[in-house]
């Protein structure tokens, strides 16, 4: 029993296809509407600023934040299982980012210091110590900003309307989705470009 | 507990996030400079099963837990609200290298610099609502 419980966790240990991830996504989905709710992580920003108070501020805030606590619930979920894997399910290999060659060349020219098979899951310049460089600032707080103002305001993230909205043939999501990738192709060759390296 | 089922369900989210490697910032960006398949591979496969899933749930009228049938509503038309917001979502993306649930699982996973980003997200969100009747819809 405990040999079969150590191969178990040797298997999940190791990194996971995109054919095994893609589908498992689609039952998160499923799981969540067969309980009776739509898969949509970006609203807990929302919850959570109800939750602290805007309520009493603002309109598009008096949302009986209670009741999207599943969703909140699956937002702490999602903490525990970054935590269980990243204690207990990293394989041998450790927390790494199994990126192309040809990403890991790119980055390197971009004064982003990289080695192949040993680029870490989370990079350096997202840290504590890299918020005194303004770069740090614009990457963990500007991304931060946008992402919640721009999933609010297009009504949903990459689980709301990439995955959800998407399966159910949603043409509003498709619009999303073109705009996600317009945004971030903007900033991937003509911002990071410009903000790297960090000095 | 009722709730402790959405616990579960968030776990296996975090699990599917870390162990594809869609929570890293290398992966977004490798992504967006259309050097793998791997990220298209996921988003494509989860929408390909999705749409099976749902013609499935829209043709037998499944039923939720609640015995109530599942209906999955109609999201409102229009261009600009999407098209505008969903850009400044995907600039917050490749810049952060991660999107809400990602952020979730890698505070669990220790980077706790992570609680920045949450704190930013919720004040964005939040001058969201204040403008909101001044953008376009």
């Amino acid at each position: 029993m405990k040999e079969f419980l150590q191969q178990l966790q040797q298997f999940i240990a190791e990194p996971w296809p995109w054919y095994v991830a893609g589908p498992l996504l689609a039952l998160v989905m499923f799981i969540l509407l067969w309980f009776g709710h739509e898969f949509g992580i970006s609203d807990n920003f929302r919850l959570m600023c109800a939750a602290d108070g805007a309520d009493r501020m603002n309109e598009f805030f008096k949302i009986d934040w209670k009741s999207g606590g599943w969703n909140m619930m699956v937002a702490l979920g999602a903490v525990f299982g970054g935590y269980l894997v990243s204690h207990y399910f990293l394989g041998p290999q450790g927390d790494i980012a199994h990126i192309s060659s040809a990403t890991v060349q790119q980055l390197n020219e971009m004064g982003i210091p990289v080695k192949e098979g040993a680029v870490p899951m989370v990079p350096s310049f997202i840290s504590w110590e890299s918020l005194f460089t303004w770069q740090g600032w614009l990457i963990i707080a500007g991304g931060g900003f946008l992402v919640g103002f721009g999933a609010r305001y297009a009504g949903g993230c990459t689980s709301g309307h990439a995955i959800s909205g998407l399966s159910a043939l949603q043409l509003p999501s498709l619009i999303a989705v073109i705009g996600f990738f317009s945004g971030g192709l903007f900033m991937t060759y003509v911002v990071i470009p410009l903000i790297f390296p960090i000095k | 507990m009722r709730m402790s089922r959405y616990i579960l369900v968030g776990m296996l989210l975090g699990f599917i996030l870390y162990k594809s490697e869609a929570v890293s910032w290398f992966r977004i960006y490798e992504m967006f400079r259309f050097q793998s398949f791997h990220m298209y591979g996921i988003i494509g496969s989860a929408v390909v099963s999705g749409i099976i899933i749902v013609q499935i749930i829209k043709r037998r009228h499944l039923r939720n837990v609640e015995g109530e049938e599942i209906v999955i509503r109609d999201k409102n038309q229009s261009i600009p609200r999407y098209l505008i917001g969903g850009a400044i979502f995907g600039m917050g993306w490749s810049l952060a290298g991660a999107c809400p649930a990602p952020m979730f699982i890698l505070l669990g996973s220790g980077h706790t610099v992570f609680v920045v980003y949450l704190l930013a997200g919720m004040t964005g969100t939040y001058v969201y609502g204040l403008l909101r009747k001044r953008l376009p819809q």
